[in-house]
């Protein structure tokens, strides 16, 4: 079963959010966040996570570090399932499996220096003297491109991209596996963006990181990972290697968010496929695949029966019914 | 910048600086811009380089205090706008010039219907019925692309997605058919496949309407995408002014040109893990620029010529650069 080249392993993972309509109502409705999703993420890789708001890969990242509880599926990390896992083992666990957040102005503590933000996680692990930590956490600064001189000042002395940077110092610090990455760079401006996923390439050759880096920029995703996971409402419609993602999607939406993104150069002149309507809500989601409602190309058996993802060339997973019938 | 006939708008050194306690942002800082009637024009800028205080100055919208358009001139068909009263510039608003924002749900007002509203432009500027009004509305909402227009009229603004909140905006805006839109980041907010309709939906109402459009973003792939003319700004001051399609062919300003290879781009190159050409350093702060070239200390190009302010200097037809290493006199 354990496969070493996967260092996570995510099997049939649902997660449904009730909603109360109203006090006294029986009849439960559930935001269908993620809905059977299947996925390993390989030792090493950079596996890109791109959907549109509200398509459930937040959710999926949560729930991988167990900050949600799945409400069904499986969870392996190093081949160990950590659903099962206590309390202590898993406080033991999120040392190897860390995040970064979207926002560097919500996500970290504005009364607290910088030195005691990234030196946390080694204080709650108990790890080091006190003098060990402070040299710990002036070494992470210098790594992530800040001045350990700046050790005690506060988050609010500092921009967008520092703040980010001490975000991801924070995660360093216990020398993680595993780094969820989540939207890391929508918030900063163009010229820092460009600073970030650097220093954030530069830390995976370095650490041997692993990262499942979630974002809604398609460009910024194919340019970082190796492998990209396009999710739909809940579902992976499309998983493949990056360059073959972007260059033959197979999955008519993923197809959709290709050429809807905007390209920077006004020579290219292209034929754009415009989806028609909106993204379905998640609490009612359309049956069948749940594509079906915007999709060009629905025929028959799509708003029936769910496609089932399947390989249809070697390490390209695609799930619709252009690709041959349900197996 | 040359003289055209046909010009809809022409600011010159236009300069608005808010007063803070730690001092005074002089956020846009002498602008000149002009725009041709139908014509498109992008603006692009990072954070805080002054995009969307320009684009308020021309409404006149700049909250006083702390801010306060110094000096300058904005001409649109003719007439001054800062020598305008209020009064005069209330009939311009909404009628000859209108703005819409990056997040329609703070735009809207929540307690009106969406036709309420927008029958309040049409009956303030133009005098319909509210009869009237309320049927222009229902027409505006088919005209944005919103299905089941005469229900919709009737509903609330949370009753609508992000992207049919910013049609029922772009319905607003377009109501009393206006020279003049701004739109400031109007797909920021949105999903890409939600983005490319309202991008198809500005060029398609343009064309129609031949209305002139000022296009606010940071992202250079919708100013690609939108734009025949573009403006890049930095730190309250146009750094570049040119043809889109000379503009991304050959950039000039070395901010330009650090921006353009910054971005991650899908068509070209697959190599993975190819490294970026960051900008280094910070997005500037208005309280504390450097002297003379307030990109010098990014700057991978500078020299001791650039302790002075270079002015913006026109170094080929049509083409403005605001640099000295294009300046040879």
């Amino acid at each position: 079963m354990n496969n070493n080249e996967n260092l996570v392993e995510v099997k049939d993972l649902k997660k449904f959010f009730p909603l109360r309509s109203h006090f006294f109502s029986r009849s439960k409705n559930y935001v269908q966040a993620v809905v059977g999703v299947r996925l390993d993420i390989r030792r090493g890789e950079t596996l890109g996570l791109v959907g549109e708001s509200g398509c459930g890969k937040s959710t999926l990242g949560r729930l991988i570090l167990r900050l949600e509880e799945p409400t069904e599926g499986k969870i392996l990390f190093e081949g160990e399932d950590i659903l099962q896992y206590d309390a202590e083992k898993m406080r033991q666990l999120r040392r190897e499996m860390q995040i970064i957040f979207q926002d560097p102005y919500s996500s970290l503590n504005p009364r607290k220096t910088i030195g005691s933000i990234i030196g946390e996680p080694l204080i709650i692990h108990n790890i080091g003297t006190k003098k060990d930590r402070e040299e710990r956490v002036q070494k992470l600064m210098e790594v992530v491109g800040l001045r350990p001189e700046h050790i005690n000042r506060y988050p609010h002395e500092f921009s967008g991209g520092q703040r980010q940077r001490i975000g991801i110092a924070r995660a360093l610090a216990l020398n993680p596996k595993l780094i969820i990455a989540d939207e890391p760079v929508s918030a900063l401006d163009v010229s820092i963006q460009a600073q970030v996923l650097n220093l954030l390439e530069d830390l995976q050759n370095e650490f041997h990181l692993t990262y499942l880096f979630i974002a809604h920029d398609l460009s910024v995703v194919e340019h970082i990972s190796d492998r990209v996971a396009v999710m739909h409402l809940g579902r992976i419609a499309e998983l493949a290697r990056s360059e073959d993602l972007y260059r033959q999607p197979k999955h008519p939406y993923t197809q959709a968010l290709l050429s809807a993104n905007p390209i920077p150069d006004p020579t290219v002149g292209r034929q754009r496929m415009l989806l028609q309507g909106e993204v379905p809500s998640p609490i009612n989601p359309p049956s069948g695949c749940n594509f079906h409602t915007r999709c060009p190309h629905r025929f028959e058996p799509c708003d029936h029966e769910v496609p089932v993802i399947r390989e249809v060339e070697p390490n390209h997973w695609v799930a619709c019914y252009l690709y041959g019938p349900n197996p | 910048m040359g003289e055209t006939d046909n010009l809809l708008l022409k600011i010159r050194n236009l300069h608005t600086y808010f007063y803070t306690d730690d001092g005074v942002a002089k956020a846009v800082d002498g602008v000149d811009l002009e725009l041709v009637e139908g014509g498109t024009l992008g603006v692009v800028g990072e954070s805080g380089c002054g995009k969307s205080v320009t684009a308020l100055s021309i409404m006149r919208l700049i909250p006083d205090p702390p801010g306060k358009i110094m000096q300058g001139k904005i001409v649109f068909g003719g007439k001054d706008l800062l020598a305008l009263s209020e009064a005069e510039m209330r009939k311009i608003r909404g009628r000859s010039i209108s703005m819409i924002f990056q997040e329609p749900m703070t735009s809207l007002n929540p307690v009106f219907q969406i036709g309420d509203q927008i029958s309040e432009v049409l009956t303030l500027h133009e005098g319909l019925s509210k009869r009237e009004a309320w049927n222009r509305s229902i027409e505006m909402l088919k005209m944005v692309g919103i299905p089941a227009a005469e229900r919709r009229v009737m509903e609330y603004p949370h009753q609508l997605s992000g992207g049919m909140r910013q049609r029922a905006m772009i319905a607003m805006a377009l109501a009393c058919s206006p020279k003049l839109m701004i739109a400031d980041e109007p797909t920021t907010a949105l999903d890409v496949t939600i983005q490319a309709q309202i991008l198809e939906l500005i060029n398609r109402l343009q064309q129609e309407k031949g209305m002139s459009v000022i296009l606010i973003t940071h992202n250079l792939g919708v100013i690609a995408e939108t734009a025949q003319m573009v403006a890049v700004m930095y730190a309250g001051r146009i750094v570049e002014y040119t043809d889109v399609r000379i503009l991304f062919a050959t950039p000039q300003h070395p901010y330009t040109q650090g921006l353009l290879k910054s971005i991650p781009r899908l068509d070209q190159g697959h190599g993975r893990k190819e490294r970026l050409e960051a900008i280094p350093g910070l997005v500037p702060s208005l309280l504390d620029l450097p002297p003379g070239c307030k990109f010098s200390n990014r700057c991978k190009y500078v020299f001791d010529k650039c302790t002075e302010e270079p002015p913006l200097e026109e170094v080929a037809g049509g083409h403005f650069v605001r640099c000295w290493l294009h300046i040879h006199s």
